[in-house]
Formats: C-alpha cells, sequence, structure tokens
C-alpha cells in the first residue's frame, strides 16, 4: 500500500505532466526516495493509482538503472564503469571498494551498511576515477581517498 | 497507381515510390533478409538485417550502407543488394543475432518453418566464433495457447509492436536493457490479449510457439495440409490446417488480404482442438450404440420408407450439407435450425445489404474506414478479428498528419511520433462496456432500445428526411450530432452492427444510417456481424426457422426428423425442443459433438467437421469461400452431404442421384438457389487444375508411416472433390490462390514465405483473393426509411431485462470443447450494476437466485458498474443457459428467499 505521503506527492506531481504515462518515472522514484527501491507490490499498486499496465511500470522501471527493483543498504554507492574512469584505473578503485566492503557490484554487503552498482559516466571525466554516493559525487579517487569517504558512512 | 524506376544492381527496375526499398525488393522477388519490419507493422530500422549499398548516382562507387526498410524508394535510387561489402554486413548482423542463440533448433518448435533459421542460410553466416557464455532467462508460463523461451530471442521487437502497438494489449513488454532484454509479462501468466496467439507466427524465432501444438508436435514438412476456412464466428477467417496420423494438430493463418490478413484471434487458432476432443463422435450410433455404417445406413432407409421428413439445418454446417438436407427433405420441409427472433434479425440484415444502397465492405475495408459507429456489438468478443481491424482505422484520420509532414505510411515509430494520441473517429454505443472502448472518441452503454434510439437519432440528424426519435433526452441528441457529423465529414464512413443484442431497432438503425449516409452522397459502408460461420450461407436459402418446423410436426404427419450438425437445445427452450422431438417418431442426427440432441436420436451419424470435409461457408460480408478437406479418416466421418447423399441414393431417391461429388454438388446448387449462381466459382473445379500437393516436398516416413499395418506403402488415399492429393506429388503450373495448402517457397520455409504468393507485398494474393461476393446492394432505389423506432426503454421493477454478454472463449459452441481454451472459460455469473446489486441485497462474488420463465438457477454475481440500469446480464452460449433465448425479463432474489409471483419477496 502507497502511504498517505506517497499518494499526496505523487498527485501534486502528476499536475506537471500531460498525461499519466509521462508521470511513471517520477513517481517510481518518489516510492524509491520513502522505501530505496520499488518493489512488485510498489508496482501493482502504482499501476493502480496511474491506470498503467504493471508491465508498462515495469518496463519503464528495468530501462532505468536509477529506478531499483531490488531492495538495497542503507547507502548506494555507485562506481564509474565508463572509459574515462577505466583509463584512471577504475578497475583499482572498484577492487578496493569491493575488497573492503567484502562485497560484489549488483550486491549489498551482510551488514546492510553498502549496495555497490556500477554507472556509465558519472560526467566526471575531467576528474576520473569518479564515484557517487547517496547522490553525492566523489573525484580523483585512489585508495587512500576512497578508504577516507567510505569510512563516513557508517 | 505511380510508378518510380529505381535500380538494383545497375538493372533498372519498376516499383512503387510510396513504398521503402525492402517493401519493393521482396514484390520483386529478390531474397533480402529482414528481422524487425512486418508488412503489417512497419519499419522501424531495429535490427539492422535488410542493408542495402546505395549509391547517389551512376558515378559514385563507393555508396553507403542504408537500411532498405527504412529508406523510400524514391524514383532513380540506386542501390546493391550483392555488393560484397553489404552482403558481409548481413552475414555479420546474423552473426551478433546468433551470438547469444541457443542454437537448439532440434528441440524448438519453430524447427522447419523459422524465419530466422532461412534468414541466417540466406546470409550464408553458418560458423559460430563468439566462445564466451551466453545470457540466459527463465522462462513464463504464458497459459495453455501459448510457450514461451526466451533465449532464443533476437530482440527484433516484433512481439512487443504486435501485441502492444498493433493488438492494443498491454500485458507484454520489453524489460531491460544492453544485451539481456527480456520480452515477456511482468509475472507468470495467461495473456490478456484475444490475439496472442499471433506472437506465434510475428516472431520470427522460437520465443512464442503454439502451446497447442506441443501436446501432439509435428513439423511444418511434416504436415498434411490443406487451405481452410475458420469456422469459430462469422467473419471467416482463412485459415491452413495441418495433420500427422490421422489427427488434427494445428491451424495458422492463411493470408487473404481482403478478409484476414495476417492475423487471425486465439478463438480461431485454437479452436481446432475440438475436433480430437472426447466427444467427438467417429463412428456411427443406433439406438445409442456403436454401430457399423451399413446398419447405420440400414436404418437411415428403413426409417426414411416409413413416411415423411423433415430436416433441420444449421448455420454452422455449409452450404452443401445444408442443401443436401433440403434436397432429401424437399424444401418445404427443410427448416433454418435457428431460434425464430435470430432468424428474422438475420434476414432482415440480408434485406438490408440486399435493398438498400449500402455495401457490406470487407474486413480489409473496414480496417481502411476513417469514421466508424458500432452499434450493439462486441467485437472484441464476436467478430475478434474485426476489432483488431478496427484498432487500425482509427489510425487512419491521424494519419495524415503525417502524411502532411511527408512522412510515409510504412515509416512506424515516425508516425507514432507524429500522431501521438491522436485517433479516428470511432464511437461505439453498447450495452455494456466493450474492449474497443479505450480507442473510442465516444461511447454510450445502454439497453439494446436505447441503442436503437440512438441510432435511428444518428440518421435524422444526418438526413432530415429520416424519421425523427421522439422525446429523445438532450444529451443523445448532441451526442448523435457529433456522432452524424463524424461520419458524414468522412471519406469511408462505416458503420458497423449485428444481431449481439437480438434486438431488430439496432439492426434497423444502423441500416438507416448508412441509408441516410447514401442518401446524402457519401459513400457509406454497412458491416454486420454474424452469429456463425455459416449464418450468412443459411438466410440466403430463406428456410424458415424452428418454430415453423414444430407447426409442421403438430399439424402435418411427420415420421422423422434429421437434425445437421445443429444442437437443438441451444436453440430453443428445453420444453420446446423436447415437445418437436416428442411430435416425431424417428430422430436422426448428423453431428461432430456428443451433445443433448445426439443424446435424444435413435441414429447418429459421424459427421466431418471443417477438417475432414469440403464445403463453403458464407461470411458476414456475403462472401463464398471454400474449405478443403486435411485429413482423411480412416474412420466413417464424412461430410454431412456426403452421407445425406449416400443414403438417399440408397432409398431410390432420384433428385440427388445427379451429383456424385463436390463439383456437381455445387453446380446444383448454382442451378437450383439464384443467390448461389457464382458458387462454382468460389473454386476452381478439380478438372480445371492439375494435382496440388497437400504434403511439402520434404514429408518424411511416408514409406515407413503404415509399416506396422503393411510394408506395402498403400496406394494414397484419392480425393474425389478437389485437385488437392494426399501426397507430396503435384502437377505443374501455379496453384489458384483458393487451393493454396501451404505457403512455402524455396528458401522460405516460415509463414513468411507468403511474400512469395503476393502480388505486392501485403497485397492480394496473386490471381486475386479467394472468396466470391454473393450479395452486392440494389441499384434501384426502392428502399424507405424504417418509421419504426422503438420507445425508450423503462426499467421493470422486481424485474430486469437480461442480455447476453459475449466471451471469446464460452460462447461459440464447438471451441469450448478445445483442450486448451476450455482452461479458459468463464465461470457462469450473472452481472448486475451495483446499484441493482444493492436493490437485491446482493454483493460482489456472492450468490443470486435468478428466475429465468420456468427455471430457477443460482448464480455468482459479478458488479459490472457499465451495465445500464434495469438489466442483467448472462455470458452467452454457456451452459447451463445455452438454450435460453434472451432477452428476457427475469426476476431475481438473494439466495434464502423465495420468489413471489410478483417478483422479489
Ligand atoms: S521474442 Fe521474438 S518477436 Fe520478440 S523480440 Fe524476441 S525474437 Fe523478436
Ligand atoms: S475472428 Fe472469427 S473467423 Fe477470424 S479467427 Fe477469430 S473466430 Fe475465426
Ligand atoms: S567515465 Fe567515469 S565519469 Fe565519465
Ligand atoms: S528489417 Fe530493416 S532494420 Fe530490421
Amino acid at each position: 500500500m502507497l502511504t498517505a505521503e506517497e499518494r499526496r506527492e505523487i498527485e501534486i506531481k502528476l499536475a506537471d505532466y500531460p498525461n499519466k504515462q509521462a508521470m511513471s518515472i517520477e513517481s517510481m522514484l518518489i516510492v524509491q526516495r520513502h522505501r530505496g527501491w520499488v518493489s512488485d507490490e510498489s508496482l501493482g499498486d502504482l499501476s493502480e493509482l496511474l491506470g498503467l499496465s504493471v508491465a508498462d511500470l515495469d518496463g519503464v522501471a528495468t530501462f532505468y538503472n536509477l529506478i531499483r527493483r531490488r531492495p538495497v543498504g542503507r547507502h548506494v554507492a555507485m562506481v564509474c564503469d565508463s572509459v574515462s574512469c577505466w583509463i584512471m584505473g577504475g578497475e583499482r578503485i572498484r577492487d578496493r571498494l569491493c575488497s573492503r566492503l567484502d562485497t560484489t557490484l549488483g550486491e549489498t554487503t551482510a551488514d546492510g551498511r553498502f549496495t555497490l552498482l556500477p554507472i556509465v559516466c558519472l560526467g566526471a571525466c575531467d576528474h576520473a576515477p569518479a564515484m557517487m554516493i547517496d547522490g553525492k559525487l566523489y573525484e580523483d579517487l585512489d585508495e587512500q581517498r576512497l578508504d577516507e569517504v567510505v569510512a563516513r558512512y557508517k | 497507381m505511380t510508378v518510380a524506376t529505381i535500380f538494383i544492381d545497375n538493372a533498372p527496375r519498376e516499383v512503387n515510390p510510396k513504398q521503402n526499398l525492402l517493401h519493393v525488393c521482396l514484390s520483386l522477388g529478390y531474397d533480402l533478409p529482414y528481422f524487425c519490419w512486418h508488412p503489417a507493422l512497419g519499419s522501424v530500422g531495429a535490427c539492422r538485417q535488410c542493408a542495402v549499398k546505395q549509391f547517389r548516382n551512376e558515378q559514385d562507387a563507393t555508396g553507403k550502407i542504408v537500411m532498405a526498410c527504412m529508406t523510400p524508394a524514391a524514383e532513380g535510387t540506386r542501390i546493391s543488394i550483392a555488393d560484397p561489402e553489404v552482403v558481409a554486413f548481413r552475414a555479420g548482423v546474423i552473426q551478433g543475432l546468433m551470438q547469444n542463440h541457443p542454437h537448439d533448433c532440434p528441440v524448438c518448435d519453430e524447427g522447419g518453418e523459422c524465419h530466422l533459421q532461412d534468414m541466417t542460410v540466406m546470409t550464408g553466416h553458418r560458423q559460430r566464433v563468439y566462445s564466451f557464455g551466453k545470457r540466459t532467462f527463465r522462462n513464463q508460463y504464458l497459459g495453455p495457447l501459448v510457450n514461451h523461451e526466451m533465449n532464443r530471442c533476437i530482440q527484433c521487437q516484433r512481439c512487443v509492436r504486435f501485441y502492444r502497438e498493433y493488438a492494443g494489449g498491454h500485458d507484454l513488454n520489453a524489460f531491460h536493457l544492453r544485451d539481456s532484454i527480456f520480452y515477456g509479462r511482468h509475472e507468470d501468466g495467461v495473456l490478456e490479449s484475444e490475439f496472442s496467439g499471433n506472437l506465434v507466427e510475428i516472431c520470427p524465432t522460437g520465443v512464442f510457439t503454439d502451446a497447442t501444438l506441443k501436446h501432439h508436435y509435428s513439423r511444418k514438412w511434416d504436415l498434411q495440409m490443406a487451405p481452410s476456412i475458420c469456422v469459430h464466428c462469422g467473419l471467416g477467417c482463412n485459415i491452413t490446417a495441418g495433420e500427422r496420423y490421422g489427427t488434427l494438430r494445428r491451424v495458422v493463418n492463411r493470408y487473404n488480404h481482403e478478409v484476414n490478413g495476417y492475423f487471425l484471434c486465439d478463438r480461431g487458432r485454437f479452436g481446432y482442438e475440438f475436433v480430437e476432443s472426447s466427444l467427438r463422435i467417429r463412428h456411427p450410433l443406433v439406438d445409442g450404440k456403436p454401430a457399423t455404417r451399413s446398419e447405420a445406413l440400414e436404418r437411415f432407409g428403413a426409417v426414411l420408407r416409413k413416411g415423411a421428413v423433415i430436416g433441420v439445418g444449421s448455420p454452422r454446417a455449409s452450404l452443401e450439407s445444408n442443401f443436401a438436407l433440403r434436397a432429401l427433405a424437399g424444401p418445404d420441409h427443410f427448416f433454418a435450425g435457428v431460434p425464430d427472433e435470430e432468424s428474422r434479425l438475420i434476414s432482415a440484415m440480408v434485406r438490408i445489404l440486399r435493398d438498400g444502397p449500402a455495401r457490406s465492405p470487407s474486413l480489409d475495408e473496414v480496417e481502411h474506414s476513417d469514421a466508424v459507429f458500432v452499434l450493439g456489438e462486441d467485437l472484441t468478443n464476436v467478430a475478434p478479428i474485426m476489432a483488431l481491424r478496427l484498432r487500425q482505422s482509427v489510425r487512419q484520420a491521424p494519419m495524415r498528419l503525417a502524411a502532411g509532414l511527408h512522412i510515409p505510411e510504412w515509416l512506424d515509430h515516425a508516425v507514432r511520433e507524429t500522431v501521438q494520441d491522436a485517433k479516428g473517429p470511432l464511437f461505439i454505443a453498447s450495452p455494456y462496456a466493450t474492449k474497443l472502448d479505450d480507442i473510442a472518441t465516444a461511447t454510450y452503454h445502454a439497453s439494446p432500445d436505447d441503442l436503437a434510439r440512438l441510432g435511428f437519432a444518428i440518421a435524422h440528424a444526418i438526413d432530415a428526411t429520416a424519421p425523427e426519435v421522439i422525446a429523445l433526452s438532450p444529451e443523445l441528441e448532441t451526442m448523435a450530432a457529433k456522432i452524424a457529423a463524424a461520419l458524414r465529414g468522412a471519406q469511408h464512413p462505416l458503420v458497423v452492427a449485428g444481431a449481439s443484442c437480438r434486438n431488430r431497432g439496432v439492426i434497423e438503425a444502423a441500416g438507416q444510417i448508412a441509408w441516410a449516409l447514401c442518401k446524402v452522397g457519401s459513400p457509406a459502408s454497412l458491416s454486420f456481424t454474424m452469429p456463425e460461420c455459416n449464418s450468412f450461407g443459411l438466410a440466403l436459402m430463406e428456410a424458415p426457422p424452428l418454430s415453423e418446423a414444430l407447426r409442421t410436426v403438430r399439424s402435418e404427419p411427420v415420421s422423422t426428423l434429421i437434425v445437421l450438425e445443429n444442437d437443438l437445445f441451444r436453440r430453443a427452450p428445453a420444453n420446446e425442443v423436447t415437445s418437436l422431438l416428442r411430435g416425431v417418431q424417428h430422430l436422426i442426427v448428423l453431428d461432430h459433438l456428443g451433445n443433448p440432441t445426439t443424446d435424444a436420436a435413435e441414429l447418429v451419424l459421424p459427421a466431418g467437421t471443417f477438417a475432414e470435409s469440403d464445403g463453403t461457408l458464407v461470411n458476414n460480408e456475403g462472401r463464398a469461400q471454400r474449405f478443403f478437406q486435411v485429413l482423411n479418416p480412416s474412420t466413417d466421418v464424412q461430410e454431412s452431404w456426403r452421407w445425406l447423399h449416400e443414403v438417399s441414393v440408397a432409398a431410390g431417391s432420384k433428385s440427388m442421384e445427379r451429383w456424385e461429388d463436390l463439383d456437381d454438388l455445387t453446380a446444383t446448387i448454382a442451378k437450383e438457389i439464384a443467390a448461389f449462381g457464382a458458387l462454382p466459382k468460389v473454386a476452381p473445379p478439380r478438372s480445371a487444375v492439375g494435382k496440388i500437393a497437400r504434403e511439402p516436398s520434404r514429408y518424411s516416413g511416408r514409406t515407413a508411416m503404415l509399416a506396422n499395418i503393411s510394408v506395402h506403402e498403400p496406394r494414397p488415399p484419392q480425393d474425389p472433390d478437389s485437385s488437392l492429393a494426399f501426397s507430396m506429388e503435384s502437377g505443374p503450373g501455379p496453384v489458384p490462390s483458393s487451393l493454396i495448402p501451404f505457403f512455402w517457397a524455396p528458401g522460405w520455409n516460415s509463414v513468411q514465405a507468403v511474400n512469395k504468393f503476393q502480388s505486392e507485398i501485403g497485397g492480394a494474393l496473386r490471381g486475386g483473393d479467394p472468396g466470391v461476393r454473393l450479395i452486392e446492394p440494389s441499384r434501384e432505389s426502392v428502399w424507405q426509411y424504417f418509421s419504426a423506432i422503438p420507445p425508450a426503454f423503462k426499467s421493470r421493477s422486481g424485474e430486469w431485462l437480461l442480455i447476453p454478454v459475449f466471451h471469446i472463449f464460452g460462447s461459440e459452441e464447438l471451441s469450448r470443447h478445445a483442450q486448451g481454451i476450455s482452461q479458459l472459460l468463464p465461470r457462469p455469473y450473472l452481472a448486475l450494476n451495483p446499484a441493482e446489486a444493492s436493490l437485491v441485497g446482493a454483493k460482489a462474488g456472492g450468490r443470486i437466485k435468478i428466475l429465468i420463465e420456468d427455471s430457477q438457477f443460482e448464480l455468482e454475481i459479478m458488479l459490472r458498474a457499465d451495465l445500464p440500469r434495469g438489466v442483467a446480464g448472462l455470458p452467452a452460449g454457456l451452459p447451463p443457459f445455452d438454450g435460453i433465448q434472451l432477452p428476457l425479463f427475469c426476476k431475481l432474489a438473494s439466495v434464502g428467499t423465495e420468489f413471489s409471483a410478483r417478483g422479489v419477496l
């Protein structure tokens, strides 16, 4: 069941869009902001609210990698795996992150602290390698800086 | 048509400049591979398979690679199909597509008729070079009709484009992205679209295959096939039926540009399984016991000698079988076998089409209408392919937007982007909400009489000399004016109606609108749906209805009643049927499946279904179409007309001796009934064409399949009725379009081989589409407007008008017994408007008692806010109420109370 708050936010946003279909991304992001991810059940609720089929919504959800269809940890780290970061040693940073947190890309740590996800180009190529945690961008990463950054997230 | 000259590998060719290069190359007979393009869906340029090289001019030696499906065939275009670079490009595309493909052809149901196999061979790609892991998926359960095997997908997008954009479905989609795109539902479950079976043919690979075929699988090359006609509604879609080892294995679409085009509905595709149902009658029954053929014929002869005979025909039997019974019983003693009201309605429809100026359109013309009014019909459930055609018709008017921007019609996504949600005028007035309502400009749900009044009001708004509707509400006045204006403003307006409401006013109102349009100079079409596959043909025989049979039995000494392919208990209330049966000493029934009528018979003869017979059906357009036997039963099953012929000759009848085979019979019918004068032209006579093989040239096991009986290969069964042979042997020469047993061409094993049989891709079959129209509108203006306009419907207190609610699966008699479809039937229910339900204290999911005439039932309640007040709905054709002739008034009471004389307690 959508909470009253979620419902209200969606209804306010609806006014900005020409039709309900255009609202699919936004509505899922609203749910995600509240719950961290979009469950099958939430898709069903949104489908009823917007009059779109679950298949319509899930097609959109699975197309965008910023809409998450599985639960995530307290923090979400998105590690760039695109060209500039790769040239600048992105793989090293990725491996270090994974081994420090004892998990792999696409997974969540056993204590639920971090979920690691790959992402293509954060638009920070001039400061590669780069990574984003909970929406905050970290640039010019090396091992030491990575350790410092990660330590900030409990 | 204007023609452009283009150069293909330097050869000048004349082509249709309105088309793309792929379309014209295929039309010219070139083998150019493709995947994502489909003649009915247009081009999106997604698969990159149809690459050709285009040159700027004669001097340009470099050229550039373009997608043929995305490039217009403009005057002077120079392309190469054979250029080595582009040949290598196409092979490379296949190589990429095959990278993740499981290469599991031997266990794939598509194998042997797979477009992906054909295209792979065509491009010359033969060696897999990718040696890493392949992406794999979990397959879904999509219901009993369609099977899912996702690993075979090549991401061409055709499935979702057909299912969603073309057929309006919502529960199939593409999920995820990049190299792991999944096509399916959001979770396991039965596909919701009535057209889901087309995925089997639309998908160029083995992702979607026929789940019913899986139960008795055979390769296409091992199937004995014949051209046939769908018997599951009145539209007469063309089908190809396939047999192996004496059983019917499947049905696929048989392209007919005018009728069904590339598609079938799920009832038509999967209904065939009734032929192998456990209710099937395969041997004669005498006094309820199995009997031999000679015992049966002997009994038949003995009964015939005892006295007068009457015959009851059937709207689901061929013209030939109906005529044979008419000949045996005599024209005065042959009855139509449909309820009186239905018979009157169908005659009214035929008369309106014959006497008036409005023409009945083909389904292709239906699709090209640019303003449509549907009156009283639930098309998705009654005439499904017409609903699919209308879904395309609403694109006609907005297509002009794209044309204005010089976007060609075939450039599908550009057109869809331009058109967005714009839809041409489609108005639906029906007793309850229909699945087409989602694309309607406006809808109106009301009782049948009120629907008729709206119709008459529209006619009056179009032509003021058409009678006015008295006491029409202002809202209806406005709606009528709006619909009238849309129809008047169209270039090809269409009115659709039918007998589903069982209301004469509805039919006459539809005729009135079309006539009014004609009168003001508009070329209006008028399409009536027909309840059954040969309702139209039977109506043209002008036989009296069922009640006349009863009257005859009461007034004349009749000793025998012969019933042809008809369960009378579906045609009239049980007590009336019983009194008809009691009125005669002998009841003889010819039919396919056991039913209450065959149960009551002294003699039952096993009648051939469409699969075991030859015959002609007349569809709702008035088009006579021939179907041909696909299997030669080793049992006593044969055409009803052949049974009737045999027995009457044995009994010494002279009149029937004259015809021995189908050609004699159709010639006789043409001579005796003027309306059927063109019947012999429906397909060429046997003598006019050389042998046509029903079996493909790769048919395997011919010499071995009967070796368990005898090692000597038997002579193939002979077909006395058509040029089609039960063998692999064909004579030389082209096959006439009405006799094409299957679509196959060298290099083209899939159903897309139809490309090689069309005069232009997506156009008529070479030599013209099969079928002959038996009626045309009258050229004399003898018609007059109808003046009997029904008064507005008034709800009665304590009584509800019970109307039929149609179901694609369930309402039709035969397909209900198909193994796959039988899993999808609705449970019997009573539909009520919530406001009415609260009056009788009924809740959703609860039960209610219903009193119909003298019978009481207890039923589950379904709440439907779209049902008009004062009305209740009952699923049409579904036992146990299939004999009740709706509409009629019923009483309702909550479970646990009793009916009082005045209604609800
Ligand atoms: S499932 Fe079939 S039709 Fe759909 S994208 Fe894959 S190959 Fe094409
Ligand atoms: S629309 Fe009618 S004729 Fe066509 S396939 Fe379906 S049931 Fe058969
Ligand atoms: S490639 Fe990593 S930020 Fe652009
Ligand atoms: S058929 Fe032309 S790109 Fe797919």
